[in-house]
């Protein structure tokens, strides 16, 4: 239960285990936004690579809030409707920090591995 | 964390619901900006959504632990279960609840006595020292020290850090005014004894060494109990007087509430040594004291023994005309406070133990039979796939449950039967500290979860395992399936029974012994006598003359008396208890050696008190009018004493030479009489009377009243005592006891052990025939078709009554011999406890194995005979 995997018809589109609250962080960091738009700015910025299910967005959110990465409002969306609002505390900014330097380092590894010079980036 | 997010789940999933519709619009909202119908946007918004349920659930999920939920679906399923089945659920909790409160009750009062740490500082350290004699006789080798033993130990000896020393004692406390006069338990102790201990005075002081000297100045320590009750609780009482023996002595100090060492009934505390004459302040060959030494760190006490006993032996060869012990054994102090009460309490924890595990196993035996009828139930179960971790967990959880109920309840009875037993246990040391406290809560935790499990797992794992799915093939005309699980209950069964049997020839056998106890022949009339205890306060009553003229009056008076019979004046009373004994050679008869060296119990008489108490002449005669004051070097012994030291001959005109303090005095035997019993629940001792007319004041000016009345003796008591008032009106009176009061008194305990041994295991035999038929009826329900069948094809109904008797027997066959066997070696645990009969007397063996039988077969005739009633054309239709 820790941890959804997005399961879908296209496997290309599945979010790689774990990645999903550290995405979450990384978007917040442009400001707060409630769950649609977290979801819509991973999915674009993806290029739509990705999709994000609801089933594994909520949850993932409220469990952020519970570790106190996150704090939330409720508040009014761009289209004036009541939305809660998510926002990144000083906790979730240095959770951040670690999981993007331990992706980074993984995906190095994964690229040596994988026979590409220098890893990938 | 996850107790908060599991309490506001509710919350939670409320907000999740909201942010799931602001997602419907928002999304709803971007489709139809997309140009899309509003349908076919709300449609697109939701399939983009996915299931909103299952977005709920596993939020909810995420906010519950895991374990927890489960436990909860457990637990409302077991309490569903059970309450379906109230009877049985009345029943089991029942069951439990006597067990662990029985338990918990037993416990609770051996923590205090036996494990608790004594108050002291570092009372691991502390050991108590007494001599032993090599060639003993009797006892358990551990003898009061002499009080020069003690003085030689405590300046020649270095590998204990301290030794004290202290003796029970008597007093007459009273105001400075002889006001309110009061005869009290005291205790002398040397002036160390309080540091050693590490017991501080709330008010005032310890004991000086100056005080604790034979002539010191009289000074006394008050307990918390004399101070508060006496004296108000007002410390002004530090330094005034008192009048302890009519000697003025200063209050030097108050101990605190909680010293109650040795006992509570302890008022006052004197320097050791005033409690001695100087004269026999250094002697070697009377005992009477106790010491306690503090072990040095790094010194066993062993090795720290090893030179005290060295030393006690130079001193035993520096006497060798006198008895004076060889050796110095030790003794942890707990061990020593408790030494009385340890085997009687092991055994009653022993005995509840029993009952508690035939507890487990009769609960064991109903839920095996209930999963029996769930059988399909788990069946179904497990082939739908529950898996069997969970399905064992369920019933488990049942029996946690009962276990629970059961042990919430024990606990209540044992708050209530903890009190009932401190307080009716008489002599029970500490029984001050006896109260339920966190070792006691959690001891009782302990046992619920023990319980549960011991109860809960074989049913459960029983019910779970391979045969699991025969369940759904199975249908009830098969027996063959439930075999096994049949001959899984007989086991238990015969567990269970073989454990009363232990029970009950155990109780049989303290039983028998306490009934020798009450039975016991006194050697003298018991029935209406009365006996009153004074003492003539040794400051007036200094010379023999006095002490006489006073004896004389009194028994003139109360032979006057209307409702008196007959009076008598004797130092202590038969049944009373331990009294002093003397050593003695017999002249004509020297003994080969010291060691051998003659000793008897001392009594002193009047001429009157054989005849009243009806203790028989058998030689000889008794005292006259004539044996008095100087003219008092005669004796009569008892029957014991002429076996044991005159090898039966005639002792008339034989003469004894008596050691008392100072110097030996000879005394001519007059006669012989019967024996009296001492102590009910020892050997009668051999017995020498002296003439209590001799008015000797230390030996005479303590004496008891003995009156034979006409009517209920106790209605005599107030009459005599205004006898003795119109003599002496300040002289207090005490122990005015009827002679059946003072048997009953040294008889209860023993008594008291035996009855709740006796309890215990009549409810055990209960429970055990309960389990017995439960079983039977059981097995004979589910082979009805059977036994139908058996029946219609001619079998008699005499065969199937045999049939059925003989399968419910076996198991309590079976367990009869093992419980036999076990007993066989148990009963030597009890042999501390037992008079008059011995840890395999055969009658309580046999009383213990009919009782069963006979229950036994009760419990499988009610089954056996509906069996034989069964009606074979209703038995084959009812599949």
């Amino acid at each position: 239960m820790e941890r959804s995997i997005r399961r879908s018809s296209q496997p290309q589109n599945e979010i790689l285990k774990g990645t999903l609250d550290m995405m979450i962080l990384r978007t917040l960091v442009g400001g707060d936004a409630h769950g649609h738009t977290i979801a819509k700015v991973i999915e674009h910025t993806s290029e739509d690579l990705l999709e994000v299910e609801q089933g594994s967005l909520y949850p993932a959110l409220h469990r952020l809030e519970d570790r106190k990465w996150l704090s939330s409002y409720w508040g009014l969306s761009e289209n004036n409707r009541k939305a809660k609002f998510y926002r990144l505390t000083a906790e979730g900014r240095k959770q951040l920090v670690r999981e993007t330097s331990r992706w980074r380092q993984m995906t190095r590894a994964i690229g040596l591995v994988m026979g590409e010079e220098g890893g990938a980036q | 964390m996850i107790w908060f997010r599991f309490l506001r789940r509710k919350n939670s999933d409320a907000e999740l619901q909201a942010e799931m519709e602001a997602f419907l619009a928002e999304e709803t909202a971007e489709n139809e900006a997309r140009g899309m119908s509003s349908d076919e946007a709300r449609r697109q918004a939701r399939l983009k959504l996915g299931n909103p349920q299952k977005v709920r659930e596993s939020l909810w999920v995420q906010n519950s632990p895991q374990l927890l939920t489960l436990f909860g679906r457990d637990v409302r399923y077991a309490f569903r279960t059970l309450g379906r089945t109230p009877g049985f659920s009345i029943i089991a909790v029942s069951i439990m609840a006597l067990g662990i409160g029985a338990t918990t009750s037993l416990f609770t009062i051996v923590r205090a006595v036996l494990l608790r740490p004594l108050p002291f500082r570092d009372p691991g350290n502390l050991v108590m020292l007494y001599e032993h004699y090599r060639q003993n006789t009797g006892g358990d080798g551990f003898n009061a020290v002499a009080p020069g033993d003690y003085r030689d130990w405590r300046s020649q000896t270095h590998s204990f850090e301290d030794m004290a020393a202290m003796r029970g004692y008597g007093g007459i406390i009273s105001g400075v005014h002889s006001e309110l006069p009061e005869v009290v338990q005291s205790a002398g102790g040397s002036a160390n004894l309080f540091s050693l201990l590490g017991v501080s005075p709330v008010f005032g002081r310890t004991f000086t060494e100056a005080e604790d000297q034979p002539e010191g100045q009289p000074v006394v320590l008050l307990t918390w109990n004399l101070f508060q009750r006496r004296f108000a609780g007002d410390p002004s009482i530090i330094g005034k007087q008192v009048h302890l023996d009519t000697i003025p002595t200063t209050v030097i100090g108050v101990l605190p509430s909680w010293f109650t060492y040795p006992d509570a009934k302890i008022q006052f505390w004197l320097p050791y040594a005033q409690t001695f004459s100087p004269g026999d302040y250094g002697m070697h060959d009377g005992h009477q004291s106790m010491v306690v030494a503090r072990l040095k760190p790094g010194v066993s006490a062993e090795a720290a023994t090893r030179e005290v006993s060295a030393l006690q032996y130079q001193i035993h060869i520096a006497n060798a005309s006198k008895p004076v012990a060889e050796d110095v054994w030790y003794r942890p102090m707990i061990d020593d406070l408790a030494k009385n009460v340890r085997t009687p309490l092991l055994v009653l924890l022993g005995a509840v133990g029993c009952m508690l595990l035939i507890a487990c196993l009769n609960l064991t035996n109903l839920l095996v039979a209930r999963s029996a009828t769930r059988r399909r139930e788990v069946a179904v179960r497990g082939a739908l796939g529950g898996s069997r971790f969970v399905l064992i967990c369920e019933q488990i959880t049942e029996s946690l449950l009962i276990c629970l109920a059961g042990g919430g309840l024990g606990l209540l009875l044992s708050l209530v039967s903890t009190y009932w037993l401190a307080a009716h246990w008489r002599n029970l040391p500490r029984a001050e500290y006896v109260h339920v406290d966190g070792w006691v809560l959690t001891f009782t935790l302990a046992l619920v979860v023990a319980a549960a499990l011991l109860a809960g797992l074989v049913p459960a794992i029983s019910s779970t395992g391979k045969g699991l799915l025969s369940g759904l093939r199975d249908s009830s005309r098969t027996v063959g399936g439930s075999a096994s699980r049949a001959r899984l209950r007989k086991t238990m069964l015969t567990a269970e029974i073989a454990l009363t049997v232990v029970l009950l020839i155990s109780a049989g056998l303290l039983f028998k012994s306490f009934l020798h106890l009450r039975t016991t022949d006194l050697g003298c009339r018991i029935d209406h006598v009365i006996t009153m205890k004074f003492g003539l306060p040794e400051i007036q009553y200094n010379t023999r003359d006095k002490v006489v003229r006073f004896h004389e009056s009194l028994l003139e008076r109360l032979r006057q008396l209307p409702g008196v019979r007959g009076a008598g004046l004797v130092s202590v009373p038969p049944g009373a208890g331990p009294s002093g004994d003397r050593v003695f050679s017999i002249l004509e008869r020297p003994a080969p050696s010291y060691s051998l060296q003659y000793d008897a119990i001392a009594l002193t008489a009047d001429p009157q008190y054989f005849s009243v108490m009806q203790i028989p002449l058998r030689r000889g005669r008794v005292f006259t009018e004539h044996e008095r004051l100087n003219n008092d070097h005669y004796i009569v012994v008892s029957k014991t004493f002429v076996d044991q030291y005159l090898a039966g001959d005639d002792p008339v005109g034989k003469h004894v030479r008596v050691g008392w303090d100072t110097k030996p005095e000879v005394y001519e035997i007059l006669g012989e009489v019967g024996d009296t019993v001492n102590d009910i629940t020892k050997p009668d001792p051999p017995t020498m009377y002296f003439p209590i007319l001799s008015g000797i004041p230390d030996r005479t000016s303590l004496a008891t009243i003995v009156a034979h009345t006409s009517a209920d003796p106790l209605t005599m008591s107030m009459p005599i005592q205004r006898q003795i008032s119109a003599l002496e009106p300040e002289l207090p009176v005490y122990n005015a006891l009827t002679m059946d009061q003072i048997l009953g008194k040294t008889s209860a305990s023993q008594g008291f052990a035996a009855n709740l041994v006796l309890a215990f295991a009549a409810l055990s035999l209960l429970l055990a025939a309960v389990g017995l038929y439960g079983v039977l009826s059981y097995l004979t329900n589910q082979r009805t078709p059977d036994i139908g069948l058996r029946i219609a094809m001619g079998a008699q109904r005499s065969q199937i009554l045999r049939l059925v008797l003989f399968e419910g027997l076996r198991p309590a066959l079976i367990g009869l011999i093992f419980g036999i066997a076990v007993s066989a070696l148990a009963t030597q645990l009890l042999r501390s406890m037992l008079y008059g009969t011995r840890p395999l007397d055969p009658s309580a063996f046999a009383g213990a194995a009919t009782m069963l039988l006979a229950v036994a077969v009760l419990a499988c005739l009610i089954p056996a005979w509906r069996a034989s009633r069964i009606d074979p054309i209703q038995a084959l239709r009812t599949e």
